[in-house]
Protein backbone atom coordinates (compact mmCIF):
# COMPACT_ATOMS: atom_id res chain seq x y z
CA UNK A 1 0.00 0.00 0.00
CA UNK A 2 1.54 3.46 -1.58
CA UNK A 3 0.38 6.64 0.98
CA UNK A 4 -0.61 8.97 -2.04
CA UNK A 5 -1.71 12.06 0.33
CA UNK A 6 -3.35 13.57 2.61
CA UNK A 7 -7.53 13.89 2.41
CA UNK A 8 -6.96 17.69 2.42
CA UNK A 9 -4.33 17.45 -0.11
CA UNK A 10 -6.94 16.03 -2.61
CA UNK A 11 -10.02 18.36 -2.47
CA UNK A 12 -12.04 17.79 -5.85
CA UNK A 13 -11.01 18.49 -9.00
CA UNK A 14 -7.71 17.98 -7.74
CA UNK A 15 -4.87 15.34 -8.38
CA UNK A 16 -2.04 13.91 -7.13
CA UNK A 17 0.86 11.69 -8.66
CA UNK A 18 2.89 9.29 -6.80
CA UNK A 19 6.40 9.31 -8.24
CA UNK A 20 8.07 5.89 -8.70
CA UNK A 21 9.46 3.55 -11.39
CA UNK A 22 5.46 3.32 -12.43
CA UNK A 23 4.03 6.33 -11.18
CA UNK A 24 0.81 6.40 -10.26
CA UNK A 25 -1.99 9.27 -10.83
CA UNK A 26 -4.93 9.93 -8.17
CA UNK A 27 -7.62 11.80 -9.00
CA UNK A 28 -10.51 13.08 -6.51
CA UNK A 29 -13.35 13.13 -9.11
CA UNK A 30 -16.37 15.45 -7.26
CA UNK A 31 -15.71 13.35 -3.90
CA UNK A 32 -14.55 9.82 -5.28
CA UNK A 33 -11.37 9.31 -5.42
CA UNK A 34 -9.24 7.05 -8.02
CA UNK A 35 -5.90 5.70 -9.04
CA UNK A 36 -4.70 4.92 -12.30
CA UNK A 37 -1.10 4.51 -14.01
CA UNK A 38 0.06 8.21 -14.28
CA UNK A 39 1.47 7.75 -17.58
CA UNK A 40 -0.75 8.04 -20.67
CA UNK A 41 -0.83 4.24 -22.69
CA UNK A 42 -0.23 6.56 -26.11
CA UNK A 43 2.96 9.01 -24.88
CA UNK A 44 5.01 10.20 -22.67
CA UNK A 45 2.74 12.49 -20.80
CA UNK A 46 1.77 12.86 -17.09
CA UNK A 47 -2.21 12.05 -17.15
CA UNK A 48 -2.26 13.88 -13.16
CA UNK A 49 -1.74 16.95 -15.13
CA UNK A 50 -4.77 16.26 -17.32
CA UNK A 51 -7.99 17.94 -17.35
CA UNK A 52 -10.75 16.22 -15.21
CA UNK A 53 -14.05 16.37 -16.35
CA UNK A 54 -16.84 13.89 -14.31
CA UNK A 55 -14.86 10.64 -13.80
CA UNK A 56 -12.65 10.55 -17.07
CA UNK A 57 -9.38 12.32 -17.29
CA UNK A 58 -8.02 14.15 -20.50
CA UNK A 59 -4.28 14.07 -21.53
CA UNK A 60 -2.86 17.02 -21.38
CA UNK A 61 -0.64 16.50 -24.34
CA UNK A 62 -2.84 14.78 -26.92
CA UNK A 63 -6.44 15.12 -25.45
CA UNK A 64 -6.94 11.39 -25.20
CA UNK A 65 -9.47 10.34 -22.24
CA UNK A 66 -9.64 7.79 -20.20
CA UNK A 67 -12.39 6.21 -18.45
CA UNK A 68 -11.29 6.78 -13.95
CA UNK A 69 -13.37 3.53 -13.70
CA UNK A 70 -12.02 1.10 -15.61
CA UNK A 71 -8.72 2.60 -17.11
CA UNK A 72 -10.27 2.42 -20.74
CA UNK A 73 -9.79 4.68 -23.04
CA UNK A 74 -12.60 6.24 -24.67
CA UNK A 75 -11.06 8.43 -27.75
CA UNK A 76 -8.01 8.58 -29.90
CA UNK A 77 -4.70 8.30 -30.12
CA UNK A 78 -4.88 6.25 -26.98
CA UNK A 79 -5.67 2.70 -27.76
CA UNK A 80 -4.43 1.05 -25.04
CA UNK A 81 -6.07 1.04 -21.26
CA UNK A 82 -3.77 1.97 -18.39
CA UNK A 83 -4.21 0.15 -14.85
CA UNK A 84 -6.13 0.82 -11.94
CA UNK A 85 -5.84 0.86 -8.55
CA UNK A 86 -7.86 0.25 -5.64
CA UNK A 87 -7.99 3.66 -3.22
CA UNK A 88 -8.16 3.40 0.35
CA UNK A 89 -8.77 6.78 3.22
CA UNK A 90 -7.67 5.98 6.52
CA UNK A 91 -7.25 8.54 9.45
CA UNK A 92 -7.30 11.38 7.08
CA UNK A 93 -4.50 9.67 4.61
CA UNK A 94 -5.18 8.36 0.91
CA UNK A 95 -3.59 5.14 0.02
CA UNK A 96 -3.55 3.48 -3.01
CA UNK A 97 -3.42 -0.32 -3.53
CA UNK A 98 -0.37 -0.54 -5.86
CA UNK A 99 0.15 -4.41 -5.44
CA UNK A 100 -3.43 -5.42 -6.26
CA UNK A 101 -3.71 -3.75 -9.37
CA UNK A 102 -6.76 -4.55 -11.49
CA UNK A 103 -4.90 -6.24 -14.67
CA UNK A 104 -4.87 -3.80 -17.91
CA UNK A 105 -4.87 -7.03 -20.55
CA UNK A 106 -8.00 -8.64 -18.24
CA UNK A 107 -9.22 -5.17 -18.49
CA UNK A 108 -9.20 -5.36 -21.85
CA UNK A 109 -10.92 -9.07 -22.40
CA UNK A 110 -13.59 -7.76 -19.95
CA UNK A 111 -14.48 -5.08 -22.07
CA UNK B 1 -21.69 6.77 -51.77
CA UNK B 2 -20.47 3.56 -52.40
CA UNK B 3 -16.68 4.02 -52.23
CA UNK B 4 -13.91 6.20 -51.29
CA UNK B 5 -10.38 6.50 -51.95
CA UNK B 6 -8.14 7.92 -49.22
CA UNK B 7 -4.76 10.11 -50.95
CA UNK B 8 -2.24 9.50 -48.56
CA UNK B 9 -1.05 7.39 -45.87
CA UNK B 10 -0.52 9.95 -43.70
CA UNK B 11 -1.80 10.24 -39.75
CA UNK B 12 -4.87 12.44 -41.72
CA UNK B 13 -4.96 9.54 -43.90
CA UNK B 14 -5.68 7.20 -41.23
CA UNK B 15 -7.89 9.13 -38.94
CA UNK B 16 -9.90 9.85 -42.28
CA UNK B 17 -10.22 6.03 -42.42
CA UNK B 18 -11.10 5.74 -38.76
CA UNK B 19 -13.70 8.44 -39.30
CA UNK B 20 -15.68 7.12 -42.31
CA UNK B 21 -15.84 3.74 -40.06
CA UNK B 22 -17.04 5.35 -36.92
CA UNK B 23 -19.45 7.59 -38.67
CA UNK B 24 -20.94 4.14 -40.25
CA UNK B 25 -19.65 4.45 -43.80
CA UNK B 26 -19.36 1.26 -44.75
CA UNK B 27 -18.57 0.60 -48.26
CA UNK B 28 -14.78 -0.27 -50.00
CA UNK B 29 -12.22 2.37 -49.14
CA UNK B 30 -8.76 2.27 -51.04
CA UNK B 31 -5.89 3.71 -48.68
CA UNK B 32 -3.11 5.48 -51.67
CA UNK B 33 0.80 5.88 -49.92
CA UNK B 34 3.46 7.19 -51.92
CA UNK B 35 5.69 5.43 -49.19
CA UNK B 36 6.32 1.98 -49.15
CA UNK B 37 4.89 2.39 -45.14
CA UNK B 38 1.18 1.85 -43.41
CA UNK B 39 0.34 5.24 -41.81
CA UNK B 40 2.75 5.94 -39.13
CA UNK B 41 3.08 8.84 -36.20
CA UNK B 42 5.58 11.15 -37.72
CA UNK B 43 5.98 13.20 -34.27
CA UNK B 44 8.47 10.24 -32.88
CA UNK B 45 10.90 11.02 -36.19
CA UNK B 46 12.76 13.84 -34.39
CA UNK B 47 12.76 12.33 -30.79
CA UNK B 48 12.50 9.17 -29.34
CA UNK B 49 12.70 7.27 -33.12
CA UNK B 50 15.66 9.29 -33.83
CA UNK B 51 17.41 8.33 -30.56
CA UNK B 52 16.72 4.28 -31.24
CA UNK B 53 14.52 4.72 -27.75
CA UNK B 54 11.34 2.92 -29.79
CA UNK B 55 11.33 0.90 -33.01
CA UNK B 56 8.67 0.71 -36.46
CA UNK B 57 6.02 -0.38 -34.67
CA UNK B 58 5.71 2.15 -31.71
CA UNK B 59 4.90 4.31 -35.01
CA UNK B 60 2.04 2.39 -36.28
CA UNK B 61 -1.32 4.54 -36.32
CA UNK B 62 -3.48 1.61 -37.12
CA UNK B 63 -3.46 -1.66 -35.87
CA UNK B 64 -2.94 -4.64 -37.93
CA UNK B 65 -5.97 -6.30 -35.75
CA UNK B 66 -8.08 -3.35 -36.32
CA UNK B 67 -10.55 -4.60 -39.04
CA UNK B 68 -11.05 -1.40 -40.44
CA UNK B 69 -11.95 -3.20 -44.50
CA UNK B 70 -9.80 -1.04 -46.28
CA UNK B 71 -7.50 -1.54 -49.37
CA UNK B 72 -4.21 -0.22 -48.94
CA UNK B 73 -2.32 0.75 -52.53
CA UNK B 74 1.43 1.47 -51.06
CA UNK B 75 4.47 2.33 -52.49
CA UNK B 76 2.37 4.52 -55.38
CA UNK B 77 1.91 7.61 -55.81
CA UNK B 78 -1.57 9.27 -56.98
CA UNK B 79 -0.80 11.60 -60.21
CA UNK B 80 -3.66 12.37 -61.56
CA UNK B 81 -7.31 13.27 -60.45
CA UNK B 82 -10.10 13.02 -63.31
CA UNK B 83 -13.32 14.03 -61.16
CA UNK B 84 -15.58 13.57 -64.05
CA UNK B 85 -15.21 9.76 -63.74
CA UNK B 86 -14.05 9.44 -60.33
CA UNK B 87 -10.67 8.31 -61.62
CA UNK B 88 -7.43 8.28 -59.83
CA UNK B 89 -4.16 7.83 -61.74
CA UNK B 90 -1.01 5.69 -59.90
CA UNK B 91 2.48 6.05 -60.74
CA UNK B 92 2.58 2.45 -61.41
CA UNK B 93 -0.31 2.92 -64.15
CA UNK B 94 -2.97 1.37 -62.16
CA UNK B 95 -6.28 3.34 -61.62
CA UNK B 96 -8.62 3.47 -58.35
CA UNK B 97 -11.99 4.57 -59.10
CA UNK B 98 -14.07 5.75 -56.19
CA UNK B 99 -16.86 7.64 -55.39
CA UNK B 100 -15.66 9.69 -53.04
CA UNK B 101 -11.77 11.46 -52.71
CA UNK B 102 -9.99 12.22 -49.59
CA UNK B 103 -6.97 14.43 -50.28
CA UNK B 104 -4.23 13.96 -47.29
CA UNK B 105 -0.54 13.95 -49.51
CA UNK B 106 0.99 16.15 -46.93
CA UNK B 107 3.89 17.83 -48.25
CA UNK B 108 7.42 17.65 -49.28
CA UNK B 109 10.15 18.53 -47.03
CA UNK B 110 12.59 21.95 -48.49
CA UNK B 111 16.11 21.75 -48.84
CA UNK B 112 18.94 23.74 -49.14
CA UNK B 113 19.66 24.83 -53.19
CA UNK B 114 22.43 22.40 -53.92
CA UNK B 115 21.69 19.51 -51.52
CA UNK B 116 20.13 17.02 -53.83
CA UNK B 117 22.17 14.12 -53.84
CA UNK B 118 24.59 15.19 -51.87
CA UNK B 119 25.60 12.50 -49.24
CA UNK B 120 25.68 13.61 -45.30
CA UNK B 121 22.62 16.33 -46.04
CA UNK B 122 19.32 15.42 -44.46
CA UNK B 123 15.75 16.27 -44.18
CA UNK B 124 13.67 14.75 -41.74
CA UNK B 125 10.09 14.32 -42.68
CA UNK B 126 9.78 10.68 -43.46
CA UNK B 127 10.13 7.28 -41.57
CA UNK B 128 12.94 6.80 -44.00
CA UNK B 129 14.52 9.88 -43.75
CA UNK B 130 14.56 9.51 -39.70
CA UNK B 131 16.35 5.60 -40.57
CA UNK B 132 18.89 7.96 -43.01
CA UNK B 133 19.60 10.22 -40.83
CA UNK B 134 19.76 8.19 -37.69
CA UNK B 135 22.24 5.63 -39.43
CA UNK B 136 24.65 8.50 -39.88
CA UNK B 137 24.42 9.81 -35.90
CA UNK B 138 27.00 7.64 -34.99
CA UNK B 139 30.87 8.17 -35.09
CA UNK B 140 30.31 11.29 -33.39
CA UNK B 141 29.92 13.61 -36.65
CA UNK B 142 29.79 17.13 -36.21
CA UNK B 143 25.92 18.13 -36.63
CA UNK B 144 24.53 21.30 -38.34
CA UNK B 145 20.68 22.03 -38.41
CA UNK B 146 19.72 24.48 -40.27
CA UNK B 147 16.44 26.08 -39.31
CA UNK B 148 15.53 26.31 -35.38
CA UNK B 149 11.81 26.00 -35.57
CA UNK B 150 10.59 22.77 -33.93
CA UNK B 151 11.63 20.05 -36.37
CA UNK B 152 15.21 21.42 -35.93
CA UNK B 153 15.24 22.04 -32.19
CA UNK B 154 14.26 18.80 -31.22
CA UNK B 155 16.48 16.89 -33.86
CA UNK B 156 19.22 19.15 -31.88
CA UNK B 157 17.92 17.94 -28.81
CA UNK B 158 18.36 14.55 -29.78
CA UNK B 159 21.59 14.61 -31.03
CA UNK B 160 22.95 16.42 -28.12
CA UNK B 161 21.19 13.91 -25.90
CA UNK B 162 23.41 11.04 -28.25
CA UNK B 163 26.45 13.36 -26.85
CA UNK B 164 26.81 14.86 -30.14
CA UNK B 165 28.62 18.16 -30.82
CA UNK B 166 25.52 20.32 -32.48
CA UNK B 167 25.08 23.65 -33.79
CA UNK B 168 21.52 24.87 -34.97
CA UNK B 169 22.15 28.07 -37.61
CA UNK B 170 18.44 30.27 -37.54
CA UNK B 171 17.95 33.35 -40.53
CA UNK B 172 15.98 35.64 -37.63
CA UNK B 173 17.47 37.60 -34.52
CA UNK B 174 15.82 33.98 -32.23
CA UNK B 175 14.27 31.08 -32.57
CA UNK B 176 10.48 31.26 -33.57
CA UNK B 177 10.55 34.66 -33.00
CA UNK B 178 8.09 35.15 -35.98
CA UNK B 179 5.58 33.14 -34.64
CA UNK B 180 5.96 33.44 -30.74
CA UNK B 181 7.39 36.84 -30.61
CA UNK B 182 11.34 37.75 -29.23
CA UNK B 183 10.22 37.24 -25.02
CA UNK B 184 9.39 32.84 -26.40
CA UNK B 185 12.27 33.36 -29.03
CA UNK B 186 14.68 34.23 -26.30
CA UNK B 187 12.89 30.88 -24.46
CA UNK B 188 13.83 28.70 -27.39
CA UNK B 189 17.17 29.75 -27.57
CA UNK B 190 18.06 29.30 -23.81
CA UNK B 191 16.54 25.79 -23.80
CA UNK B 192 19.59 24.91 -27.00
CA UNK B 193 22.44 27.23 -24.85
CA UNK B 194 21.54 25.32 -21.47
CA UNK B 195 22.05 22.19 -23.25
CA UNK B 196 25.00 22.49 -25.15
CA UNK B 197 23.51 23.56 -28.47
CA UNK B 198 25.25 26.21 -30.50
CA UNK B 199 22.56 28.67 -31.70
CA UNK B 200 23.89 30.82 -34.41
CA UNK B 201 21.06 33.29 -35.18
CA UNK B 202 20.98 36.14 -37.73
CA UNK B 203 23.07 33.10 -39.84
CA UNK B 204 21.97 32.82 -43.44
CA UNK B 205 23.25 29.21 -45.27
CA UNK B 206 24.28 30.54 -48.39
CA UNK B 207 25.66 27.27 -50.22
CA UNK B 208 27.42 23.46 -49.00
CA UNK B 209 30.93 22.74 -48.88
CA UNK B 210 31.37 19.66 -50.28
CA UNK B 211 34.21 16.84 -51.13
CA UNK B 212 34.41 13.73 -53.88
CA UNK B 213 32.91 10.26 -52.31
CA UNK B 214 33.71 8.64 -54.85
CA UNK B 215 31.08 6.54 -56.92
CA UNK B 216 28.34 7.26 -54.35
CA UNK B 217 28.83 11.48 -55.74
CA UNK B 218 29.70 14.31 -53.21
CA UNK B 219 29.56 14.41 -49.30
CA UNK B 220 29.20 17.83 -47.29
CA UNK B 221 31.70 18.92 -45.28
CA UNK B 222 30.05 22.16 -44.14
CA UNK B 223 28.02 25.18 -44.33
CA UNK B 224 29.02 28.51 -46.11
CA UNK B 225 27.51 31.17 -44.19
CA UNK B 226 25.89 34.70 -45.84
CA UNK B 227 28.25 36.65 -43.87
CA UNK B 228 31.50 35.47 -45.25
CA UNK B 229 31.52 32.37 -42.27
CA UNK B 230 31.92 28.71 -42.65
CA UNK B 231 31.07 26.06 -40.48
CA UNK B 232 32.41 22.25 -40.67
CA UNK B 233 29.73 19.26 -40.71
CA UNK B 234 29.96 16.10 -40.86
CA UNK B 235 26.08 15.79 -40.72
CA UNK B 236 23.79 18.61 -41.87
CA UNK B 237 20.01 18.70 -40.77
CA UNK B 238 17.42 21.01 -43.03
CA UNK B 239 14.50 21.93 -41.05
CA UNK B 240 13.31 24.78 -43.07
CA UNK B 241 9.33 23.75 -43.49
CA UNK B 242 7.61 21.83 -46.36
CA UNK B 243 5.76 22.78 -49.67
CA UNK B 244 2.03 21.03 -49.78
CA UNK B 245 1.82 18.40 -52.02
CA UNK B 246 -0.74 19.50 -53.85
CA UNK B 247 0.56 19.40 -57.94
CA UNK B 248 -0.36 16.27 -58.76
CA UNK B 249 -3.91 18.09 -58.81
CA UNK B 250 -3.21 20.71 -61.47
CA UNK B 251 -5.60 19.83 -64.46
CA UNK B 252 -8.33 18.40 -62.35
CA UNK B 253 -10.15 21.47 -62.16
CA UNK B 254 -9.58 21.76 -58.10
CA UNK B 255 -8.38 25.27 -57.42
CA UNK B 256 -4.34 24.66 -56.32
CA UNK B 257 -2.02 27.12 -54.95
CA UNK B 258 0.06 26.95 -51.51
CA UNK B 259 -2.33 23.83 -51.34
CA UNK B 260 -5.57 22.09 -52.10
CA UNK B 261 -8.44 25.38 -52.03
CA UNK B 262 -11.57 24.24 -49.85
CA UNK B 263 -14.16 25.55 -48.48
CA UNK B 264 -14.35 26.42 -44.82
CA UNK B 265 -15.49 22.48 -44.40
CA UNK B 266 -12.59 21.35 -45.92
CA UNK B 267 -14.65 20.62 -48.99
CA UNK B 268 -13.36 21.59 -52.46
CA UNK B 269 -15.21 22.71 -55.43
CA UNK B 270 -16.58 19.24 -55.74
CA UNK B 271 -18.52 18.20 -53.16
CA UNK B 272 -16.99 14.35 -53.65
CA UNK B 273 -13.99 15.88 -52.74
CA UNK B 274 -12.45 17.10 -49.29
CA UNK B 275 -8.78 17.47 -48.41
CA UNK B 276 -7.35 17.61 -44.56
CA UNK B 277 -4.48 17.63 -43.08
CA UNK B 278 -0.29 20.04 -44.15
CA UNK B 279 -2.41 20.06 -47.77
CA UNK B 280 -5.41 21.34 -46.98
CA UNK B 281 -6.20 25.16 -47.30
CA UNK B 282 -9.42 26.11 -46.32
CA UNK B 283 -11.57 29.07 -45.97
CA UNK B 284 -11.07 30.57 -42.54
CA UNK B 285 -13.87 32.53 -41.21
CA UNK B 286 -12.64 36.43 -41.53
CA UNK B 287 -12.12 35.30 -45.45
CA UNK B 288 -8.92 34.25 -45.41
CA UNK B 289 -7.69 31.41 -46.62
CA UNK B 290 -5.60 28.76 -43.73
CA UNK B 291 -3.41 26.35 -43.84
CA UNK B 292 -1.53 24.50 -40.79
CA UNK B 293 1.06 22.00 -40.82
CA UNK B 294 0.25 20.25 -37.20
CA UNK B 295 -0.54 16.81 -36.14
CA UNK B 296 -3.75 17.89 -33.99
CA UNK B 297 -4.90 19.54 -36.73
CA UNK B 298 -5.20 16.80 -39.01
CA UNK B 299 -7.06 14.98 -36.54
CA UNK B 300 -9.30 17.60 -35.85
CA UNK B 301 -9.67 18.29 -39.51
CA UNK B 302 -10.58 14.33 -40.34
CA UNK B 303 -13.48 14.38 -38.68
CA UNK B 304 -14.93 17.49 -39.95
CA UNK B 305 -14.20 16.73 -43.65
CA UNK B 306 -15.68 12.87 -43.31
CA UNK B 307 -18.70 14.78 -42.44
CA UNK B 308 -19.28 16.36 -45.56
CA UNK B 309 -17.84 14.20 -47.75
CA UNK B 310 -20.51 11.68 -46.48
CA UNK B 311 -23.36 14.67 -46.11
CA UNK B 312 -22.57 15.58 -49.87
CA UNK B 313 -22.32 19.21 -48.88
CA UNK B 314 -20.85 21.56 -45.65
CA UNK B 315 -22.59 20.63 -42.98
CA UNK B 316 -19.71 21.23 -40.50
CA UNK B 317 -16.87 24.02 -40.52
CA UNK B 318 -13.53 23.36 -39.19
CA UNK B 319 -12.35 25.47 -36.19
CA UNK B 320 -8.25 24.99 -36.23
CA UNK B 321 -7.41 24.84 -31.81
CA UNK B 322 -4.17 25.88 -33.06
CA UNK B 323 -2.56 23.63 -30.44
CA UNK B 324 0.69 22.08 -30.86
CA UNK B 325 3.76 20.93 -28.55
CA UNK B 326 7.02 20.12 -28.77
CA UNK B 327 9.76 18.29 -26.69
CA UNK B 328 12.87 19.19 -26.53
CA UNK B 329 16.25 18.67 -24.07
CA UNK B 330 13.84 16.91 -21.58
CA UNK B 331 10.93 20.03 -21.22
CA UNK B 332 7.79 19.99 -22.94
CA UNK B 333 6.31 23.22 -24.98
CA UNK B 334 2.65 23.65 -25.56
CA UNK B 335 0.97 26.18 -27.62
CA UNK B 336 -3.20 26.74 -28.24
CA UNK B 337 -4.67 28.95 -30.39
CA UNK B 338 -3.53 31.61 -33.05
CA UNK B 339 -0.71 34.04 -31.81
CA UNK B 340 0.56 36.42 -34.11
CA UNK B 341 3.87 39.24 -34.28
CA UNK B 342 2.61 42.08 -31.90
CA UNK B 343 0.13 40.16 -29.42
CA UNK B 344 1.26 40.79 -25.97
CA UNK B 345 2.53 38.31 -23.82
CA UNK B 346 0.91 38.39 -20.66
CA UNK B 347 2.74 36.09 -17.88
CA UNK B 348 0.45 33.87 -15.46
CA UNK B 349 2.80 31.28 -13.52
CA UNK B 350 6.34 32.05 -13.31
CA UNK B 351 8.87 34.24 -15.62
CA UNK B 352 10.37 33.34 -19.26
CA UNK B 353 13.34 32.42 -16.94
CA UNK B 354 11.92 29.69 -15.39
CA UNK B 355 12.34 26.08 -16.50
CA UNK B 356 8.39 26.25 -15.84
CA UNK B 357 6.16 28.70 -16.82
CA UNK B 358 2.50 29.58 -18.22
CA UNK B 359 1.76 33.14 -20.48
CA UNK B 360 -1.13 34.15 -22.70
CA UNK B 361 -0.89 36.16 -25.70
CA UNK B 362 -3.52 39.09 -25.37
CA UNK B 363 -5.11 40.99 -28.73
CA UNK B 364 -8.02 43.71 -28.62
CA UNK B 365 -8.76 42.49 -25.02
CA UNK B 366 -8.96 39.03 -25.45
CA UNK B 367 -6.62 35.98 -25.32
CA UNK B 368 -5.74 35.04 -28.56
CA UNK B 369 -2.92 32.17 -27.61
CA UNK B 370 -1.86 30.17 -24.38
CA UNK B 371 2.09 28.99 -24.33
CA UNK B 372 3.31 27.06 -21.47
CA UNK B 373 6.86 25.42 -20.94
CA UNK B 374 6.45 22.20 -18.36
CA UNK B 375 3.59 23.52 -17.06
CA UNK B 376 0.68 21.10 -18.61
CA UNK B 377 -2.06 21.34 -16.19
CA UNK B 378 -1.92 25.36 -16.03
CA UNK B 379 -2.09 24.57 -20.05
CA UNK B 380 -4.90 23.07 -20.44
CA UNK B 381 -6.89 25.42 -17.67
CA UNK B 382 -5.80 28.30 -19.81
CA UNK B 383 -6.95 26.61 -23.53
CA UNK B 384 -9.97 25.88 -21.89
CA UNK B 385 -10.90 28.86 -19.60
CA UNK B 386 -9.10 31.61 -20.93
CA UNK B 387 -8.54 31.13 -24.83
CA UNK B 388 -11.23 33.04 -26.52
CA UNK B 389 -13.34 30.92 -28.32
CA UNK B 390 -13.13 31.22 -31.97
CA UNK B 391 -15.25 33.84 -33.70
CA UNK B 392 -19.31 32.22 -35.09
CA UNK B 393 -19.26 30.95 -38.21
CA UNK B 394 -21.92 33.35 -40.12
Amino acid sequence: MMRACTVDELPPGESVRIPGPAPIAVFNADGELYAIDDTCSHQDASLAEGWLEGCFVECPLHAALFDLRTGMPSCLPAKKPVRTYAVLVEDGVVYVHADNADNAEGQEDAA
Amino acid sequence: MRSVAIVGASLAGARALQELRGQGFDGEVVLIGEEPHRPYDRPPLSKEFLAGAIDRDALDLLDTEDDLGVTYRLGVRAERLDPANGRLTLSDGGEVFADGVVIATGGRARTLPGAEGVAGVHVLRTLDDALRLRAELSGSPRVVVAGAGFVGAEVASTCRGLGLEVTVLEALDAPLSRVFGPELGAVCARLHAEHGTRLRCRSVVSGLTTVDDGPRGRRVTGIDLADGGHLPADVVVVGIGMSPAADWLIGSGLTVGNGVHTDRGLVTELSNVVAIGDVARYAGERGDRLRHEHWTNATEQAGVAVTNLLAGRTVRGHTASGYVWSDQYGGRIQVAGHPAPGDRLVLVEGTTEDSSFAATFERDGGTVGVFALNNAKLFNRLRRQALRPPAPVA
